[in-house]
């Protein structure tokens, strides 16, 4: 099953103490997913400065700088995941080093 | 239920198959004879139900794949005579153990921590208790359909993100049993509350808590929290009659009627926790065990071992810490070394600023300085108790302290 992971970090809790070797630990990560065969894709999103919200409003294109989420997690990246089930998704998100110092969203793809 | 949910993953079409089973059952069995192994007979008929329901309605190829498994398995076992058949014609889905180990894998999955608290509870009672979508409604004072949907999201998440539909591996059992646990806990709680709703529908809660405990320890035999909580459920329980008076109003420990209380329940559940600790593996629903057993020992307050609550208390706090387990145990050593030696605790509890705005921090402080004769301080204690509300019964009960520590209650 096929799921997306959505990496989000909490600016609160990641200070540098609590991030540093933050880009080893990830690319740790992402080799034993990746060999696992639980990793399908995934990348780091670029700052949150660099985004733009897109939306259709009365017919016309409305556009916004910055990330529609007004909370102080914001989506820093992500990975589709191939697991056999739930909680071997949950095991996979569990070890990702964000874990720690924000949130992981893990949504099942829609099956159409 | 539970088997049929593992072979062919569909809720719905299970509980259905399920209820049509025990209707054949309630037709056949005063005439016919019950049969020497009910449950198999039922998990039989229910399964062949399924197989004609989903040939009929031509499902997915998928689904057919499990269902010729189903076919293939003991022919000999003919729902229309059920006494033929021994142990050997019958299939792993029929004997008891198998029964049990599809309860147990229903159970944990009902309760999957990724699931809301509420869903939990709420598929809990419906897949294992069989309560009906309106009892449950009921039970937890919502309407109906805001039960049916919170039914509806939680079997769709199952399916929909996969909940797999097991009993957790042993590096996550000791985890997810503590979650289970806590779910029944809930639903004992909720009807022994009695805050809220028509009696009946809660007895019934705690009767279905206790029933379910007591399956699950049975399930569960090498895991002592799940004789635990059975034995804690059950001391609570047997003091049912004691603790309202005629007007609803909770009678606390030490002025419960002890006669009232439920001595078979009592002796079941002193013979549940004894197993349970000759595990050696103490944990915090037996811990609290322990100390309800201590109470129900008593032949009233001054003759319990209060000395022995507090320091179950103090273990307690070593592995459930929690600013109302310190509470309890300030209680308890007032009781055992005296009010001023209790009241040391509160107050360091009160500086932590834990529990801050919670009654019955101030509700105790003032007890202890009432006996301590600070009538002064003590009316100050209950005057913040009162301002933080509580139950009718509770204000009652805190303005005729503050009147007998000569306090009149300041106007608001």
């Amino acid at each position: 099953m096929k799921y997306l992971m959505f990496v989000c970090v909490d600016h609160e809790l990641a200070t540098p103490e609590a991030t540093k070797d933050m880009g080893e630990r990830s690319m740790a990560w992402v080799r034993e997913m990746d060999g696992r065969g639980v990793r399908v894709q995934g990348n780091r999103l670029q700052e949150i400065s660099t985004a733009t919200t897109v939306r259709v409003r009365g017919g016309e294109v409305v556009l916004a700088d910055g990330p529609f989420a007004e909370t102080k997690e914001l989506i820093a990246g992500f990975d589709i995941l191939e697991c056999a089930d739930l909680d071997e998704a949950i095991e996979v998100a569990g070890k990702h080093p964000v874990a720690r110092v924000g949130s992981l969203e893990v949504r099942p793809f829609a099956e159409d | 239920m539970a088997a049929l949910i593992r072979r062919t993953g569909d809720w719905d079409l299970s509980e259905e198959c399920a209820q049509e089973a025990f209707a054949e059952a309630l037709r056949r069995w005063p005439s016919d004879g019950v049969p020497d192994r009910p449950g198999a007979w039922l998990t039989t008929v229910a399964k062949n139900r399924a197989i004609d329901r989903l040939r009929r309605e031509r499902r997915g190829a998928e689904l057919m794949v499990q269902v010729a498994p189903l076919e293939g398995e003991a022919p000999a076992m003919d729902d229309h005579d059920p006494h033929l058949g021994s142990d050997s014609d019958c299939d792993s889905d029929s004997d008891e153990s198998g029964i049990e180990d599809d309860r147990l894998r229903l159970i944990f999955t009902c309760c999957h921590p990724a699931l809301p608290l509420e869903g939990r509870v709420a598929l809990t009672l419906r897949a294992l208790a069989g309560l009906t979508t309106a009892e449950i409604a009921r039970a937890f004072l919502v309407p109906e359909p805001t039960m049916a949907k919170r039914l509806v999201r939680a079997k769709g998440k199952i399916a929909g993100a996969r909940i797999p539909y097991r009993v957790p591996p042993a590096h996550l059992l000791p985890e997810r049993t503590g979650g289970v646990l806590a779910v029944l806990y809930l639903l004992f709680n909720e009807g022994y509350a009695a805050s809220g709703g028509p009696d009946l529908i809660r007895a019934q809660l705690c009767d279905e808590a206790i029933r379910l405990a007591r399956a699950l320890s049975g399930l569960m035999p090498d895991e002592p929290e799940a004789a635990g909580l059975l034995a804690l459920m059950l001391f609570h329980h047997s003091h049912r009659r004691a603790r309202l008076d005629a007007a609803g109003d909770v009678i606390t420990l030490e002025d419960q009627d002890r006669t009232l209380w439920d001595r078979a329940e009592i002796d079941e559940a002193n013979a549940r926790l004894a197993a349970a600790l000759r595990h050696r593996r103490a944990g915090p629903y037996q811990l609290q065990a322990a100390i309800a057993a201590c109470h129900t020992d008593a032949a009233d307050v001054a003759d319990t071992d209060w000395a022995r609550i507090a320091s179950l208390y103090e273990t307690l706090a070593g592995v459930m810490p929690s600013p109302v387990v310190a509470l309890n145990r300030a209680v308890a050593v007032a009781m055992a070394r005296g009010p001023e030696a209790g009241l040391q605790l509160i107050d360091e509890l009160q500086e932590s600023g834990d529990l801050t705005g919670y009654r019955l921090l101030y509700a105790t402080r003032a007890d202890l300085l009432r006996r301590l004769g600070r009538a002064d301080e003590a009316a100050d204690a209950y005057r913040q108790a009162l301002a933080l509300s509580g139950s009718d019964a509770e204000h009652r009960f805190l303005t005729k302290r503050l009147a007998e520590v000569g306090g009149p209650e300041r106007g608001s």
